[in-house]
């Protein structure tokens, strides 16, 4: 079949490449004839989930994704860009490769890292931080010890050679992940407002170059593998996993960021995804023209590709650039200083339609707006249906738990639970200090705090989101994500600007799933309306599950919010870490009876059915001011959010940075395990001067919210209601040393 | 004193020396690109950290060949500064600027985070002004930072004071615990016998900036720059 790409392709054919029946009549109705085996191979990526969002842009649009300070919107760019003042833009997004590292975690992971910062840079902008979310199945499976240090080690090694630092970040377990991982990878970048690449292409007989890379037969088809379930048959799909050159990026790199110092282009745009034919036809697609592109003179790894492989292979490290005609020496001397290749492949052309040629005849015609979203690619109504569970989750009832007697073997339970306990032993192999900004790392803060040298400002950046909070009540869940992603910010000293999503579920053709898609969609959209974060993009990774026992078993619902925020004044950062022996700890925010969907009643209890936690959005949104107005007024001397493990874990990694211990009392009202270890939302713990007891006191009843004084930063021991929980030391080489012995045992 | 910080394919910590030197210390920096040909007339020359040519091979091992390295090695002979960190450091081992090699860390993995290195003695400009006895919090970021080189090398190196740095806890004792790497007798840094070359592993230029709250580091600069008063 793949000897004949110029013969008419069967329906067989395009079903085998992943397109449906209709789809199939529905593109000869589009070329008026039927297509050849290379354009339905091009159909069928451009037309993937993962290319054309076909199944979920019906709920993305109803996001928010205008804001104040957006000056490019969800959609538009390669990555969406916030104004940042001083004539400065960030340009950030995250982006999924969860399936490519279920096969391959090295190079699966590191792909990843490389792909989110392409989108950053082919904009102008250059990288400043970057953060990732991974999600791994049980921790004492060997394949999740496997992937685990996989997926680290590629991040890592893609990640510390190109020479952006790592500022945030999580990890979380649990066995629904056995299967599918999930490795969600974000950039950052800054560049001068004025000064974006479009990924654009207009203005007949412009020429059109390929630079980076040469084109190999890795990677062909990924796009449409993303879109697919693992099963055991995925072991054939290794070649639709890429490999990565972190070398050739950082030239790349290079070479970008001084060719958007130029104005001798049109656009440019990165080849992550279906490779030649994504960019050739998402950058004509938008003005209307087209291109005609001669593969031959594509730089290719080996003799005798195919057509349809130079066209769909995803090669990393690949950009293609449209230049202004006349203007081609001053492009080529920029690529021939860093020893890149750049070749004419092609030149723009009049009417919409790429024509791509090889060996002199017409290998592939379509027209460039059939294939691209907003275009011809199709857009589905799903259906959703609520599923038995939901119902199920809100009959748990916290009186069914007895209380432990021995708390303090709760407390290093949860020290110990690999959810909860240190990701040093991940983080280390990260370079998170590289390009002297980042402000986390020697002060820790909620969020990453990224600075910006030479102005009184600096960025700060997250990634959370709890998807067992999502998995028990998709909306509630996801309005949490976006919350805490908020709260982080706020507590470090920042304001929240906006978010970037990667959404990761399972099967969009199973209404179960669809549902808490459409669920967490509409949590995300009252929480960003709410914090006035807009959504700058993001991705969408579906088919995340697997068979187990004859059963399709999706991963949690797991929609990463990434969010960042500006701090205006340097002075307001503000640590989580406790920083003055006898300095007095507040509650911000009201305790509650909750230990729903909590580590606790999940790992320690193993009830698994439980509504999501108490949240309030009002709440929360009041909450945040206020922290926001008592940083300001320097009265924090640290804020951190309380959030997995609950009100201990917060007091001890408050207490581990500087070695202090603490003297606290638990309220009588509520059960003190729900006090101590439940995760309703909502609640920030701080610490202040003594002499400033009566202002703050003053502040938080100006405020009308709920508050509660917890005790005192003293000695070196955890103190609850007297009792010792034991010394903040050893709790320390427990919960720093506990993920690295679980992974070597 | 003019500084030169050399920029390789894949250096990645060239900028932030460069801002270390240019904006906290207010000194005259040249660019230099790996293809140049002359060292624009520099007094101390810098190799930055980074990945040099993606170090596929070895670290440092290709950098050693690139055009700009054939005017360092002149440049040291005459008895020019250089000074290498981290990736630079390979490079002028690789080179034989340095006696010694860096092999992967014990671990097998890449490690970055905070660690402690004393002043071994005050023989070079390097640690001239650096009280031997204080700990200095510097980061490390590498995956081949193992210094190691034959028994007879080692026992030069201490003879001659060569050992410019060595790991240690907080309190500035020199255990095992505190050796983040393997590296034999904790070395973190040395120099060549005329000591004037120069490498280490840590990243002073990374604890040089008091908006990043740690500027243990800038000792090491201002050791050069003779800043501190003896």
């Amino acid at each position: 079949m793949e000897d004949n790409t110029l013969n008419e392709a069967t329906v067989e054919t395009a079903i085998e490449l992943g397109l449906r029946p209709e789809e199939f009549d529905k593109i000869k109705e589009i070329l008026g004839r039927t297509p050849n085996f290379t354009e339905v191979s091009i159909y069928s990526v451009m037309w993937s989930e993962h290319c054309s969002y076909k199944n979920s842009i019906t709920w993305l649009k109803k996001l928010p994704k205008e804001g104040p300070h957006m000056l490019a919107e969800a959609g538009e760019e390669n990555a969406g860009l916030v104004d940042i003042g001083d004539g400065l833009a960030c340009a950030f997004k995250i982006e999924s490769h969860n399936h490519p590292s279920a096969l391959e975690p090295f190079q699966g992971a590191a792909t990843g890292v490389g792909g989110i910062n392409r989108d950053i840079f082919t904009m102008g902008a250059r990288p400043i931080a970057q953060l990732n979310s991974l999600r791994f199945g049980s921790i004492d499976s060997d394949r999740t010890k496997w992937l685990l240090k996989g997926v680290v080690k590629g991040i890592g090694s893609y990640g510390n050679a190109f020479g952006i630092p790592v500022v945030g970040g999580e990890v979380f377990f649990d066995e629904c992940y056995n299967t599918n991982p999930l490795v969600n990878a974000m950039s950052a970048g800054i560049m001068k407002a004025d000064k974006m690449i479009s990924a654009t292409s207009y203005g007949l007989g412009n020429p059109v170059y390929i630079v980076g890379s040469a084109t190999g037969k890795d990677g062909i088809h990924g796009a449409a593998f993303a879109s697919k379930d693992i099963t055991e048959e995925s072991a054939n799909d290794l070649p639709a996993v890429q490999v990565g050159d972190p070398f050739q990026e950082k030239l790349l790199l290079e070479a970008s960021l001084e060719l958007a110092e130029t104005d001798a282009i049109i656009g440019m745009q990165d080849m992550g995804a279906a490779g030649i034919t994504c960019s050739t036809s998402e950058m004509s697609g938008k003005e209307g023209f087209g291109m005609r592109i001669d593969l031959d003179k594509v730089p290719t790894r080996q003799e005798g590709m195919k057509p349809f492989e130079i066209l769909l292979s995803e090669s990393q490290e690949r950009m293609l650039v449209v230049v202004k005609k006349g203007r081609e020496a001053e492009v080529e001397a920029i690529f021939d200083k860093w020893d890149l290749n750049c070749e004419q492949i092609g030149e723009v052309t009049e009417g919409g339609q790429l024509e791509y040629y090889m060996g002199g005849q017409l290998v592939a015609h379509v027209p460039a707006e059939s294939l691209v979203l907003g275009g011809g690619a199709p857009v589905y109504e799903r259906e959703y249906k609520e599923p038995a569970y939901f119902a199920e989750n809100q009959k748990f009832k916290i009186e069914s738990i007895e209380e432990p007697k021995d708390l303090k073997e709760v407390a290093y339970f949860l020290i110990n639970h690999p959810n909860i306990a240190s990701k040093k032993w991940v983080i280390e192999q990260y370079d998170t200090m590289v390009g002297t900004i980042n402000m986390s790392a020697n002060k820790p803060t909620d969020a990453g705090i990224v600075n910006i040298k030479g102005l009184n400002k600096a960025l700060a950046f997250t990634v959370d989101c709890n998807a067992r909070y999502v998995n028990a009540n998709p909306e509630e869940g996801c309005a949490i994500a976006v919350a805490e992603a908020a709260r982080n910010i706020v507590c470090s000293g920042g304001e929240p600007s906006a978010i970037t999503n990667c959404l990761n579920f399972g099967n969009p053709y199973n209404p179960e799933v669809y549902w808490q898609f459409v669920g967490a969609i509409k949590g995300m959209k009252k929480s960003c309306e709410k914090f006035q974060t807009p959504v700058t993009g993001g991705n969408v990774s579906f088919y995340n599950q697997s068979m187990q026992n004859g059963v399709d078993v999706p991963v949690f619902p797991t929609p990463t919010i990434g969010m960042m925020g500006i701090v205006t004044d340097k002075k307001f950062i503000t640590s989580l870490a406790f920083q003055n022996e006898g300095d007095l700890i507040y509650m911000i925010g009201g305790a509650q009876n909750d230990i729903s969907s909590s580590e606790y009643l999940y790992a320690y209890h193993k009830v698994k059915q439980s509504p999501s936690p108490y949240f309030n959005l009002d709440e929360e949104h009041a909450l945040q001011n206020q922290v926001k107005t008592l940083i300001q007024a320097g009265m924090l001397n640290s804020a951190h959010d309380v959030s997995d493990g609950g009100l201990f874990i917060t007091l001890l990694e408050a207490g581990m940075p500087n070695g202090f211990g603490f003297s606290v009392e638990t309220d009588s009202d509520y059960r003190k395990d729900a006090y101590l270890f439940g995760e309703s939302q909502s609640r920030v713990v701080v610490s202040i001067n003594p002499d400033n007891q009566d202002e703050f006191v003053e502040h938080m009843v100006a405020s009308g919210l709920e508050y509660t004084f917890l005790g005192t930063v003293e000695g070196k021991e955890m103190l609850i209601d007297g009792e010792s929980f034991g010394t903040v030391a050893d709790a320390k080489h427990q919960f720093e040393t506990a993920l690295e012995n679980r992974l070597n045992s | 004193m003019k500084f030169g910080v050399i920029t390789f394919p894949g250096s990645n910590c060239d900028a932030d020396m460069i801002y270390v030197l240019e904006s906290l210390f207010n000194q005259k920096v040249e660019r230099l690109w790996h293809k140049d040909t002359d060292l624009k007339g520099v007094d101390f020359v810098i190799l930055p950290g980074g990945f040099s040519y993606g170090d596929y091979l070895r670290s440092g091992a290709i950098a050693n060949y690139s055009p700009i390295m054939t005017e360092v090695v002149k440049h040291a002979e005459k008895g020019g500064y250089v000074m290498g960190i981290c990736n630079g450091f390979q490079i002028l081992c690789e080179s034989k600027l340095l006696p010694g090699t860096l092999l992967h860390n014990n671990n097998q993995k890449f490690i970055c985070k905070n660690i402690h290195l004393k002043a071994d003695n005050n023989a070079s400009i390097v640690n001239a002004h650096i009280d031997t006895k204080q700990a200095l919090k510097i980061p490390i970021a590498h995956g081949e930072g193992r210094y190691f080189a034959s028994e007879e090398t080692i026992a030069e190196l201490n003879a001659n004071n060569q050992i410019i740095f060595r790991y240690c806890d907080e309190n500035g004792d020199i255990t095992e615990e505190s050796n983040p790497n393997g590296s034999l007798e904790n070395i973190a840094g040395v120099c060549n016998a005329g000591k004037n070359v120069f490498g280490m592993m840590p990243h002073p230029e990374r604890a040089a900036d008091a908006e990043l709250g740690n500027v243990d580091g800038a000792l090491i600069f201002e050791s050069i720059l003779g800043l501190i008063k003896a």
